[in-house]
């Protein structure tokens, strides 16, 4: 009796938390899909005229491909730093590697506003200010501790003796890392990737004191027209980035091990 | 012969990452010193030089109080969304797999939402005409339909729903690596649940539950866009007078030691909550 009054309990909490983690995004969705300009939930009329109506705007395209493009990059770059980095850490034991990994691990430690602050001054400075290059690198610094542990942990899980193995056999450098490294790697850089996307993707305060009056993002179109007032095409543009986002994460499930890439031991899972 | 090779081949690889790291966040954060003792220019910029009257800046009663209340609301939001988080992890950890990844992508997804669309779907959401405060009204804790946002609740909800899935995402290694033999050999011998739980699960867990709440105070004190959408001026945090002081008031100067400042109110609650941890540990 007891037991059962316990797990009634764990099912109110699980499904209060459901609700609570979902109903945003619920109703973001369902006012998107309202016919009338008003906000009202649960919609009046269903339709879709407001997704015509933000593709068929110039400016929020513009603000869905630069940050699509920005997002993009700063993923592309951060994986390009944080693989050799973390190929040297693994392979050679480097005290600059080491170093330079503790350094990359900072920015992600600190309050974003701090951040904003650095790369406002910095780009200031190199003389190159509001530039969509600007946020793209600012990003890629800001998040590259993501990849860094993403790769790590699946270097951490190549067999040392393998690799040997393969070496007195004959196999140079490039064939080791082609046939036994990069096939084992291969799922956690793409997690090391699409979370360094998403995360730039969305990222507000850094792109708008780097870039703000030139390069407007996506979240910094609505937030801007969040300060005029209502518009129903911003839940439209708040629909279509969590469906991209939904998107990647159900992409990483399908073809990685997602338990055990945030951190669980398969052999219990 | 090897040995060179070796080397050279590990300088090949190490220049990119090297030339990038010390490019884009060691001279960055280097820059950030010198300009917090530079001279303030009315143009929007700054020269160089020593100037420490940037840092009298922070003796301002407003910022001291902003940065009091950015530190309360950080502790308050950790504390609060760490006691929701450890129970939630645990029942996911407990639950089949397939249920599992089915929680973990809602929590992913939840994360990977832009604080902006997240604050703007709770400003929706908390509306008069949405319905949250009608069923508030129904359930007896409102007289009247009425907007709940701007407000210091709307804001500790959005912030507590922003770190909800880092909380999890970071207890939840630990959680499920828990060693169940452990649990099995405290139920034999007679403990409760609760017992269970909090003798043995809480103790192995400290770790984790320190680092997220580090992480979670890190965020929240730095937050800009949830307390701008969702608070009233005095709902303010410090965040939001930093970038003020640099875009508003182009006090470039000023506003590099009011980030200082942060960093070392920052550093401070970090270490704090470490010690706590340890001392903690040393009562047990």
């Amino acid at each position: 009796m007891k037991a059962r009054l316990v797990t009634a309990g764990q099912y109110v909490f699980l499904t209060i938390m459901a609700l609570f983690l979902v109903a945003p995004m619920v109703v973001v969705t369902a006012v998107s899909l309202n016919s009338t300009r008003r906000m009202s939930f649960p919609p009046e009329h269903v339709s879709l005229i407001w997704y015509g109506t933000f593709l068929g705007d110039a400016g929020w395209r513009a603000s869905f491909g630069s940050s699509l493009l920005i997002a993009v990059s700063a993923a592309l770059l951060a994986m390009s730093i944080a693989l050799p980095l973390s190929y040297a850490i693994w392979r050679f034991v480097s005290p600059i590697a080491q170093g330079l990994a503790a350094l990359a691990m900072l920015p992600f430690m600190l309050p974003a506003v701090v951040l904003s602050v650095v790369y406002l001054i910095f780009w200031g400075w190199v003389g190159h200010p509001g530039r969509i290059e600007d946020v793209m690198l600012s990003h890629a610094a800001a998040f590259l501790a993501v990849p860094l542990v993403t790769v790590g942990l699946g270097f951490s899980l190549i067999d040392k003796s393998l690799v040997e193995a393969a070496r007195t056999l004959g196999a140079d450098e490039t064939a080791v890392f082609r046939s036994i490294i990069l096939p084992i790697l291969t799922p956690y850089i793409v997690s090391g990737l699409a979370f360094v996307f998403v995360l730039s993707l969305n990222e507000y305060i850094i792109s708008y004191m780097v870039a703000g009056f030139s390069v407007e993002t996506l979240p910094i179109r609505v937030f801007n027209s969040l300060r005029l007032g209502f518009e129903p095409t911003m839940c439209v543009g708040a629909t279509l980035f969590m469906l991209v986002t939904t998107g990647v994460f159900l992409l990483i499930a399908a073809i990685g091990d997602l338990p055990r890439l945030l951190g669980a031991d398969r052999s219990r899972g | 012969m090897t040995e060179r090779i070796d080397r050279a081949s590990r300088s090949l690889i190490l220049s990119w990452p090297a030339l990038t790291i010390v490019s884009l966040v060691a001279i960055p954060f280097l820059l950030l010193l010198q300009v917090s003792v530079g001279h303030h220019d009315p143009s929007g910029l700054w020269s160089p030089g020593f100037d420490l009257s940037n840092f009298a800046l922070l003796a301002d009663p407003i910022l001291l109080r902003t940065l009091a209340y950015s530190a309360g609301l950080a502790i308050l939001v950790a504390i609060v969304c760490t006691a929701i988080a450890f129970p939630l992890t645990y029942l996911i950890t407990r639950m089949p797999r397939r249920r599992q990844i089915a929680w973990l992508i809602l929590l992913l997804s939840t994360l990977s939402l832009s604080e902006v669309l997240v604050a703007f779907a709770w400003q929706v959401m908390l509306a008069k005409r949405i319905g949250l405060s009608e069923i508030f009204v129904v359930l007896g804790l409102l007289s009247e339909p009425q907007s709940l946002s701007p407000g210091f609740g709307a804001v500790v909800s959005c912030l507590i729903y922003l770190v909800m899935p880092i909380t999890v995402l970071l207890l939840y290694p630990g959680l499920s690596r828990l060693d169940r033999d452990l649990i099995e050999a405290a139920q034999t011998m007679g403990a409760s649940n609760r017992m269970i739980f909090l003798t043995v699960v809480l103790p192995m867990l400290r770790g984790p539950i320190i680092s997220s709440a580090i992480l979670v105070a890190v965020f929240t004190i730095g937050t800009y866009v949830t307390p701008s959408v969702l608070g009233q001026p005095q709902q303010w945090t410090i965040a939001v007078l930093i970038s003020r002081t640099a875009l508003s008031d182009g006090n470039l100067p000023g506003s590099a030691a009011m980030a200082l400042l942060l960093l070392a109110v920052t550093l401070a609650l970090t270490g704090g909550t470490i010690l706590l941890g340890r001392k903690k540990e040393s009562g047990t």
